[in-house]
């Protein structure tokens, strides 16, 4: 469990976040949804400790991460995968030396265990054969997938994905979904997950968080979406005039 | 993880500078020779001075600074060019997520390989530019081989060549550190990246020179 507690952040004079309080629960895939701009990236870099709060606390289970000094820092990082925005894979590293990177920095396993871990990553993000490749080889959305695989290498506590789906086609995006998911569910994992894509909120949002112009305006989970009637929310997730007609028939239809 | 990353750059640093270092070596051996054999002509100091001169000069002023000058173009940019560039491309935030201490990790093997092997190339470049001030001098005809050799085994003192090596070790902290530091606080885009690069550069020439100045004070009191 994170539990952010009115958090501020404004970058020179510009207010980016304005009094977030949310908790984001265990086990569940905690989604942080909002248009382009509204301040997700900066709120998930504020809870991995990226980015410095102007004012407010986050909490790790009940450790005041704030107050930690970077030594304790260090020791829970290890236990949290995280997934950029841009996937920063470190490109003059090949796929398998990027993904085995924390295993060599923490672990003591052998070439075989370390061999067979990446291999078990790279399949479960259905990438298979690309090992001895260069980020720079694959496609947007391999390097997506390749930073997943590295993000729950050392089977992290807590996972944080930057809009994880971005650049990959609907197929794929399900597969990565599915697969964070699962294994959210299967380690119990605190995940949190910045997206604006439609699918996944309505697929595996388990605890959603909108925002909206750097403030939090809904929270709720993926049925409850449907019965909103928040209107910045209604505006956001049905915000195609397809989507838009298609919700009017079913509402009128009942 | 640390000694792997201290070796490739120790390789990076020490093999990868090898030519240029001795290149400027020989020519700054070269004309130190020749530039005295014009100031000493007609005068009354014996022709073999000209070793015993070029010899320190390179040991005490010339091997270690020029050759930390030209390190800190070549080793100092390059290595404000890669951490920077790791620091734009979000690499460093990647690491730190994962619990690396980054500043550790990125800069003291830079640190460590740079303390150990700088030395060793002014050791050759030292060496190097004794040679090349014989081969301006000897060949041409301005004095004899015996003359030369005479020169460099003459009025010989150890403390020079501690000298030497403070210097290098000190030189090599500078340049490493100081470029590091503008890496890894680099922000902003390309732009900002060359001047990141440009202003290793400066730095560490400005605080080689005047640390060069420093230690010249304190080990000749
Ligand atoms: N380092 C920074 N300095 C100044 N302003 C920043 C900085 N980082 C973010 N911002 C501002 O904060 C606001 C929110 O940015 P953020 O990256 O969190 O948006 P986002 O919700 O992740 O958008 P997207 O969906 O496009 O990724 C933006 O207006 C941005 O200009
Ligand atoms: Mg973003």
């Amino acid at each position: 469990m994170i539990r952010a507690e009115n958090i501020f952040k404004s970058f020179d004079d510009t207010d980016v976040l304005k009094g977030i309080s949310h908790t984001f629960e265990s086990g569940k895939t905690n989604l942080i949804i909002g248009r382009s701009g509204a301040g997700k990236t900066v709120m998930l870099k504020i809870l991995v400790g990226l980015l410095k709060p102007t004012s407010g606390t986050i909490w790790y289970d009940d450790v005041n991460y704030s107050e930690l000094n970077s030594k304790q820092v260090r020791q829970i990082r290890m236990e949290v995968g995280m997934l950029f925005q841009g996937s920063a894979l470190f490109d003059s590293l090949s796929i398998e030396e990027n993904i085995r990177f924390p295993l060599d920095m923490f672990t003591k396993k052998t070439k075989k265990e370390k061999l067979d871990r990446v291999n078990y990553c790279l399949d479960r993000v259905d990438l298979n054969g690309v090992n001895k490749k260069y980020p720079s080889e694959v496609s947007g959305g391999m390097q997506k997938r390749v930073g997943i695989a590295r993000s729950i290498v050392l089977g992290p506590k807590y996972l944080f994905c930057d809009e994880p789906n971005s650049g990959l086609d609907p197929k794929t995006s399900i597969v990565i979904d599915e697969l964070i998911r699962s294994i959210t569910q299967e380690n119990n994992i605190t995940t949190v997950i910045n997206t604006h894509d439609m699918n996944s909120v309505m697929e595996i949002g388990e605890n959603i968080a909108l925002l909206y112009q750097g403030e939090l305006v809904w929270t709720g989970n993926k049925d409850d979406v449907l019965n909103s009637d928040n209107e910045i929310l209604q505006g956001f997730i049905f915000a195609s005039p397809f989507l838009q007609r298609l919700r009017n028939a079913a509402l009128s239809k009942g | 993880m640390y000694w792997k990353e201290t070796m490739r750059q120790m390789n990076d640093i020490g093999v990868g500078s090898i030519i240029i270092v001795v290149l400027i070596a020989v020519f700054i051996g070269a004309v130190t020779a020749v530039q005295f054999a014009y100031q000493l002509q007609d005068s009354f100091v014996p022709a073999y001075y000209i070793g015993y001169i070029v010899r320190d000069t390179t040991i005490i002023e010339l091997a270690p600074t020029i050759t930390c000058l030209v390190l800190a173009g070549k080793v100092g940019s390059n290595i404000a060019a890669e951490i920077g560039g790791m620091r734009q491309k979000e690499h460093i935030d990647a690491m730190e997520i994962m619990g690396v201490n980054t500043a550790a990790y990125l800069v003291l093997p830079k640190i460590i390989a740079a303390v150990i092997v700088i030395p060793l190339l002014v050791g050759i470049a030292c060496f190097v530019g004794i040679m090349g001030g014989y081969l301006s001098s000897v060949p041409t005809g301005l004095i004899t081989d015996a003359e030369y050799t005479r020169g460099v085994r003459s009025f010989f003192e150890e403390y020079y060549v501690f000298m030497m090596f403070v210097k290098a070790i000190v030189f090599a902290y500078i340049l490493t550190s100081v470029s590091a530091y503008q890496g890894y606080h680099v922000k902003g885009g390309s732009i900002e990246l060359g001047q990141a690069s440009t202003q290793a550069v400066v730095y560490s020439d400005i605080l080689i020179l005047l640390a060069d100045y420093l230690i010249a004070i304190l080990l000749t009191q």
